[in-house]
């Protein structure tokens, strides 16, 4: 343990150089969601109702919006609303706020994107293992041939075929749908969570395995087993460990193509979370509520970012010794 | 073509550059041709194409006649794969769907391919305020997961192929600007870029000559990925109803439709699937192929 000074130094490093990054990021996704509804040919306020409504509900509307005021204050406005409610306005279907509607069907969808790490990590870091330590035998050429494979499969389809094999011939899970007892949940999160880490898989195997291969060369690892330390010990201790934070990174960025799966294979198991929302939100063009999702799924992305720079800290010590600028991340 | 041959030219300046030996020049196609993904890459994706110009001619029914006495057939002779819910021949909708999905896919592939390919070399060869700027977007465009930047960029724009196109417009420049933009970076301190802009060459010849050639057999690698990518995602777009829009075949809403009839008629939307999953293997292979003959990652 350091002296509480020193952990002091280091907390502030990692949180400075998070901080400089995640600032300009967070007020580029404010920006891109609030200029999503002014993409909109036309009036929004006409594309929401159709052809057929009043000029009187679509200036209604157009005044609830804010789209009458200056763009400026429509920006100000937005930001504030952010800030103070942590919303982007009242869905115009449901009349209530956005953020209570995500917050509402977030557990579902969270629930998924759990069990798809989960399963990914426990899928690929074994495999790297595996590929890794038999190289260019036929177990890794085998491993390196299923990403070829997997990469053109849409995280929809395997849904579906999940459900052919699964629920529908061999009946272990349901066909859609969420069950109500203690463990039901989780067993409907099954088989989307297998679908959507598919997606996930491949790269992480084949960065993972890239990264062992690299440390299991390094000149520190011939001089462990110099040291006769046990060969089981340098695997986990060392050499894991080593491979691990380059990985961790990607695996960063593949938590945000998770959620996206995880949206989109919603609506095969036709599970109500946060991608049904989006959906329905669609086909009744509620702006609020599709600028809502963007918004917090974005968040939910750079809040993860941030945590694998954090676990990234706290398994290689050098992040947080270095000074920022020596530090690629 | 023209990527080859800059690509080899690019290729022999870098090995003279780090002083690797080289043993004798190998033309580009003979390196390709000795790569077995490339090979068989090719070959898939060229069967493929044919299949998807010629669907006029190989399909055995014209993919939007409807026959609502006749839907949801099994296997026969007239119709090898059976009918869908409207009576129409599944197999010439595959083959008619090969030519919808793969023109859109490689249309909205060469905007974000072009830009982002500009954008990432004078981001890194520049450096600066614009790579600052540049890198600043790039990190946000990251912070949406793919699918729901593009679903909600589609809404925006309007469902269909516009939207289709914009979106990818928008968001599907941002891989290759990553990648040419750490290219280009690695590039600059190289002593034959000094040597070029100490011979008095400008900023844009020195790229356009100079660096672009060395990066773009990498872009050009991305860019089979990417039409992959796009595929795979125009195809989620028309199975979430915001893509392709019927009567126009597109594999997407093919799977859509066999949905509803999952328990009792699965080929429905396995088939399409496969279709894709053939797709994905043939430009999986055809990107690797070319990296192994450009000797690229």
């Amino acid at each position: 343990m350091p002296p509480f000074r020193h952990f002091a130094v280091m907390v502030w490093r990692v949180l400075r150089r998070a901080l400089s990054r995640v600032v300009p990021v967070a007020v580029g996704v404010v920006v891109i969601v609030f200029f999503l509804l002014r993409l909109v040919p036309g009036d929004p306020a006409r594309a929401v109702l159709g052809d057929t409504a009043t000029q009187e509900s679509v200036d209604a509307l157009r005044a609830q919006l804010g789209l009458d005021l200056p763009l400026w204050k429509q920006f100000v406005d937005f930001v504030l609303q952010l800030v103070t409610r942590f919303d982007t306005g009242d869905s115009l279907v449901y009349h209530e706020s956005t953020r209570v509607l995500i917050a509402e069907r977030a557990p579902l969808s969270l629930g998924i994107v759990a069990i798809a790490v989960i399963v990914t990590l426990l899928v690929a870091i074994p495999l790297a293992v595996i590929a890794a330590s038999h190289k260019d035998g036929p177990l890794d050429h085998l491993i390196r041939v299923v990403p070829t494979v997997g990469l053109g499969m849409p995280t929809f389809w395997i849904g579906l075929l999940l459900i052919i094999v699964f629920a529908v011939t061999l009946k272990w899970f349901p066909v859609g749908g969420v069950g109500t007892g203690a463990l039901e949940p989780w067993r409907s999160f099954v088989l989307p969570a297998i679908a959507v880490s598919f997606a996930a898989v491949p790269p992480l195997v084949r960065s993972l395995r890239a990264q062992l291969l690299d440390v299991m060369d390094a000149d520190f690892v011939t001089t462990l087993r110099a040291a006769h330390i046990p060969e089981r010990r340098i695997q986990f201790r060392h050499i894991l460990r080593n491979a691990a934070v380059p990985s961790l990174n990607l695996f960063g960025v593949n938590v945000a193509y998770l959620i996206g799966g995880t949206l989109v294979v919603e609506k095969v198991f036709a599970i109500n979370g946060v991608g049904m929302l989006l959906f329905n939100s669609i086909s009744s063009r509620d702006f609020p509520v599709v600028q809502g999702v963007a918004l917090y799924c974005a968040i939910f992305v750079v809040v993860i970012t941030l945590a694998v720079d954090a676990i990234s800290a706290v398994i290689d010590p050098r992040l947080r010794a270095a000074p920022s600028h020596l530090v690629t991340a | 073509m023209m990527a080859a041959r800059s690509a080899t030219r690019g290729s022999a300046a870098t090995a003279e550059d780090v002083d690797v030996p080289r043993a004798g020049y190998v033309p580009f196609w003979r390196r390709a041709l000795g790569s077995r993904s490339f090979v068989a890459g090719a070959t898939l994706f060229g069967a493929l194409l044919v299949v998807a110009l010629l669907a006029p001619v190989l399909a055995p029914h014209d993919p939007s006649t409807q026959n609502l006495t006749g839907g949801l057939q099994t296997s026969s002779a007239d119709h090898l794969l059976g009918t869908d819910q409207l009576g129409r021949d599944i197999l010439s909708r595959l083959l008619f769907a090969a030519r919808t999905d793969l023109r859109i896919a490689v249309t909205a592939a060469a905007f974000p391919f072009v830009f982002g390919v500009a954008v990432g070399i004078i981001a890194g060869f520049v450096g600066g305020w614009v790579d600052a700027v540049v890198s600043r977007v790039i990190d946000t465009v990251i912070a949406f997961p793919f699918y729901v930047i593009v679903i909600a960029l589609v809404f925006a724009v309007g469902v269909g192929e516009p939207g289709i196109y914009a979106a990818f417009a928008l968001v599907g420049w941002v891989g290759y600007a990553r990648v040419m933009r750490a290219s280009a970076r690695t590039l600059r301190s190289a002593g034959w870029v000094a040597a070029a802009r100490g011979g008095g060459l400008s900023t844009p010849r020195v790229l356009v000559r100079h660096v672009l050639p060395n990066v773009l057999p990498q872009a050009v690698v991305l860019l089979m990925t990417e039409i992959l990518l796009i595929m795979v995602a125009v195809v989620t777009l028309g199975y979430l109803g915001l893509g392709v829009q019927p009567p126009t075949p597109d594999w997407g809403t093919m799977i859509a439709d066999g949905q509803n009839f999952i328990t009792t008629k699965w080929w429905l939307s396995a088939v399409p699937g496969l279709a894709i999953v053939y797709t994905g293997i043939s430009l999986s292979l055809f990107a690797d192929g070319l990296g192994d003959a450009w000797r690229v990652a």
